[in-house]
């Protein structure tokens, strides 16, 4: 990396908010995914005008840049596929400003999600947005990706949440998107803004939007015999007209990993289990849940259980959210897909996704957001071994392909980043692609900012790679 | 003098007899006093597209247009040559009722999509003004909300993918049609409100909604404005959820109590001329039950009345119809929407309606729980006089939305008085990102409306 680049970044941001050293910059060379990159070095600034500044000394040097929050993404968006600069949000991180009357909050990028939840919550109000790792992922990082997580079945994603974007562009134009009124005037800047991958600009400031929590909650755990008689449930209730708060599913070897780890007293034996959840008036949560269990009945659930206490509630989702986790405890690596299909396709696409295990010889547990259809089958595998690598995947591939068959998409939350970017022309038309990419250069005109990301960077879709390594990072979904 | 270079190159494409050019039909078209040369009806996705390319070929304009009932809105406009009338493209593409999804060309009527849906006890809660003339297509690109966004949000919160052309005459699509997705970037979120100046959209995906079961409201009536949104206060920060809530000013109570409503919303619906506070609400017995028990006491007053079904349906299209009831009782309407933070709704409302007042214009107001104000100013003639005072009203709410940081626009304004009365938009260092944008979907301005030339 340019020494002369490297000196100015350490005047100013003094030398403790830059590394350089490759022992140091090994943890940025991972997110959650299986990709890997290297920087040429690591940022940390502490306001916007110091981004504004790294940018511009980027800019000059034309050295690629990208932001980073707490690098739990599971598409390798946070990570330098061509080398450079991460500008790293972690010691952006302060709450600046709590409005309960109007119910928002104004936050810099590398506050974590939930902690801004547990800030608020005396107030009776929480961000809603709830991915796996909420525990460690930030706002930033949610704003670029999309997020989701189990309760934006009802809740909605993080677009649904955010009112305004600071940010500042790879030409070190500061800007400001939206507002924290509703409806800014002209064109729905931040709306396009939200999911676009870090590939836009680097966001200094988020406003969002808190929400009420529930007054009454209720959690059912509904054990099946048959994976069909599952997802047939799932079908069901929504046919009903019910949308329930969050609607889980986990089979019967993700249940056993998961329970040898949290104890959560899930069944052992069964072959898949549905996580339901119901929020809102105590009415309205009486009600849904017992057409719920009904449902759940009809489909010959072999039990449907209430959670009896917020403690037990919150085992359950403990068990849920580490699902990714208990999956490296068991094996040496694992790969998560995020197809998304219509919900009315569950039972079909999970006979497929056995068969395709059975195919390659592959174990694949499934946990996933089964209210939206938004699968994550985890595919095992042992990447000392190059020839499961590669059937690894393959056996992904197909199961995204069947997901665009049946109507579906290649990524529900975890964003395309260097992990999917190849299977875009699967999903949209050269025209399609094109518009997108002239959208990214009117943010991003030097192509400077997370190069290589979400675009197909050379040959057809369909080749498989193999990245020179892989990893079981820790859990996020 | 365009008409006859248009007229080859648009019947080629779409047949003779799909080019209008007749001066008196071509009256309907008019889009902010601007009368186009001719109006095309493509049968296909493939023709709106020849027609964008002709358009870049042959150097015309066009804007697309739906059923026309918003064609009165203030739409910055320049040179317009050709409408581009999407009505043919009016098919259901595809409707999985258990899925809760739905893909729809862009032509289709709110009304025709709303009974398919019902059949699925279905709805899309699109409860725009001009619901029952309005198309898919227009609803979306005006931008217009509904009083339902308290429960369900905006069309960008539920609208899923979109199909639209170019200005360079391509066919482009984002987003898909399952409810969660994140590949590729949300470019149908900028086409939401853009008024048909980036593309022309074709298709729109949708996530639908179960009906909800029986709908009930809550109407609530306090002396001042500052009573009813400390109401609409206490409501938001208690856990219950209502469809819909609304604040409406005297002079609007009257006039969604007026002959020229129930024409256009038809139903018995007579409350008092105060400040009321309308919420609507749905459930079972039980449910209705717990906010017929709340309500009273968070609304604070305790002259209130619960409203059966009959009279909730008819309340609830008295208010999403504001717009629409509000333009027909005036000869020279303006109507100014303002985005603000609840908190600073009292005292705009406030503002708004004493200039009103000294100034000797009507001012019909209403306000939305989630931060919305509609301001109707209604000059009572078409006199200079009351013109002269119109101007001053809409002046003084344009500074007063300043002082409260808030987003202000005018969907509606007489076409005399377009250019005559200064509307400057909040200021906003944005702008210029915007205009890049309209460079990227249409490079050589071939979609004729401007909203960005309103905007500083």
């Amino acid at each position: 990396m340019d020494k002369k680049l490297l000196r100015d970044l350490k005047k100013l941001l003094g030398a403790d908010n830059v590394l350089n050293e490759s022992e140091d910059l090994l943890l940025y060379e991972y997110d959650g995914s299986v990709e890997v990159a290297h920087p040429d070095c690591v940022v940390f600034p502490q306001s916007s005008v110091d981004v504004v500044e790294i940018v511009r000394a980027a800019g000059r040097c034309r050295v690629p840049l990208l932001g980073r929050g707490a690098g739990t993404g599971l598409s390798g968006g946070a990570l330098a596929r061509e080398g450079g600069i991460i500008v790293s949000f972690a010691r952006m991180n302060r709450i600046l400003e709590v409005d309960v009357e109007n119910q928002r909050a104004r936050v810099q990028p590398g506050v974590v999600n939930s902690d801004l939840s547990l800030a608020v919550a005396h107030t009776g109000l929480h961000f809603a947005p709830d991915p796996s790792s909420q525990k460690a992922c930030t706002i930033g990082g949610n704003v670029s990706e999309n997020s989701g997580g189990p309760h934006t079945l009802a809740y909605g994603v993080t677009t649904n949440h955010v009112l305004a974007i600071e940010a500042v562009l790879p030409t070190g134009e500061l800007f400001k998107f939206g507002s924290a009124a509703v409806d800014p005037v002209g064109y729905d800047l931040t709306g396009v803004f939200v999911g676009s991958e870090g590939t836009f600009g680097l966001v200094t400031e988020i406003t969002v939007r808190l929400t009420r929590l529930p007054e009454s909650v209720k959690t059912l755990l509904a054990v099946y015999d048959s994976l069909d008689d599952a997802t047939q449930t799932v079908v069901e209730i929504t046919a009903r007209g019910i949308t329930p708060a969050a609607c889980e599913m986990m089979d019967g070897w993700t249940l056993r990993a998961v329970e040898d780890y949290v104890h959560a007293g899930f069944p052992l034996d069964a072959t898949a289990v549905l996580l339901i959840e119901v929020d809102g008036l105590p009415e309205v949560v009486e009600e849904e849940a017992g057409a719920i269990a009904d449902v759940c009945r009809l489909h010959h659930a072999r039990s449907v259980r209430v959670a009896k206490d917020a403690r037990e509630r919150d085992l359950l989702w403990k068990g849920r959210k580490n699902a990714f986790g208990a999956a490296g405890r068991v094996s040496p690596s694992y790969y998560t897909q995020d197809g998304v299909i219509p919900r009315t396709k569950l039972p079909a696409t999970l006979r497929r996704i056995e068969e395709i295990g059975r195919k390659y010889n592959l174990a694949i547990g499934n946990v996933f957001h089964a209210g939206d259809g938004n699968l994550h089958p985890i595919i095992l595998f042992d990447q000392r071994n190059q020839q499961q690598f590669r059937d690894t995947l393959r056996a992904a591939d197909e199961i995204i392909e069947f997901c665009i068959s049946v109507g579906g998409s290649i990524t529900g939350e975890h964003g395309v980043g260097m992990e999917k970017d190849r299977l875009m022309p699967l999903l949209f038309s050269e025209d399609d692609l094109d518009l997108m990419k002239r959208v990214r250069s009117v943010f991003n005109p030097t192509g400077l900012l997370n190069p290589g990301k979400i675009f197909p960077t050379s040959k057809g879709c369909g080749e498989i790679y193999v990245r020179p390594q892989s990893a079981s990072a820790p859990p996020a979904a | 003098m365009a008409a006859p270079i248009l007229f080859p190159s648009l019947a080629t494409i779409v047949g003779s007899d799909r080019v209008i050019s007749e001066p008196a039909q071509l009256h309907a078209y008019r889009i902010s006093g601007v009368i186009p040369e001719a109006a095309v009806r493509p049968g296909s996705v493939e023709e709106v597209a020849a027609l964008v390319r002709s358009a870049a070929v042959d150097k015309f304009r066009i804007a697309p247009v739906g059923a026309r009932s918003k064609l009165a809105m203030n739409i910055p406009i320049g040179k317009y040559d050709t409408a581009l009338d999407m009505t043919r493209l009016d098919e259901i593409v595809s409707y999985d009722p258990a899925d809760l999804t739905l893909s729809v060309e862009a032509g289709l009527s709110l009304r025709r999509l709303a009974s398919e849906l019902a059949r699925h006890h279905q709805f899309l809660p699109l409860a725009v003004s001009f619901r029952d003339s309005a198309t898919v297509g227009g609803a979306i690109a005006s931008g217009l909300d509904s009083p339902l966004r308290q429960a369900y949000g905006t069309a960008r919160d539920f609208v899923l993918g979109m199909e639209f052309v170019t200005g360079e005459g391509k066919i482009v699509k984002s987003g898909g049609r399952v409810v969660k997705n994140v590949s590729g970037y949300d470019l149908h979120k900028l086409m939401i409100g853009s008024l048909g100046s980036l593309g022309v959209i074709t298709k729109v995906n949708f996530r639908t909604f179960p009906m909800p079961g029986s709908i009930r409201a809550f109407v609530a009536a306090y002396d001042s404005v500052q009573e009813a949104i400390e109401a609409r206060h206490r409501i938001a920060h208690s856990p219950l959820r209502p469809l819909s809530l609304e604040i409406v000013n005297p002079r609007a109570v009257k006039m969604l109590s007026s002959d020229i409503a129930n024409r256009i919303s038809p139903g018995e619906f007579r409350l008092h001329p105060r400040w009321q506070l309308l919420i609507s609400f749905s459930g079972t017995e039980k449910i209705i039950e717990r906010y017929g028990g709340d309500l009273p006491q968070l609304a604070g007053t305790a002259e209130h009345q619960m409203l059966n079904e009959n009279q909730a349906a008819v309340a609830l299209g008295r208010v999403r119809e504001f717009a629409a009831i509000t333009l027909d009782s005036s000869p020279a309407p303006t109507i100014i929407k303002i985005s603000l933070v609840p908190t600073r709704m009292a005292s705009l409302l406030g503002e708004a309606v004493a200039t009103a007042e000294r100034n000797g214009v009507l001012c019909a107001a209403m306000a939305r729980g989630i931060g919305v104000i509609y301001l109707a100013v209604l000059p009572s003639d078409q006199s200079e006089d009351q013109a002269s005072r119109a101007s001053r009203v809409i002046s003084d709410i344009y500074n007063s939305s300043r002082k409260h940081e808030a987003n202000i626009g005018t969907p509606w304004i007489p076409d005399a008085w377009r250019g005559r009365i200064s509307l400057p938009g909040p200021s906003r260092n944005d702008i210029p990102v915007m205009r890049k944008i309209k460079s990227a979907f249409d490079p050589d301005k071939i979609f004729a409306a401007d909203p960005l030339s309103a905007l500083q």
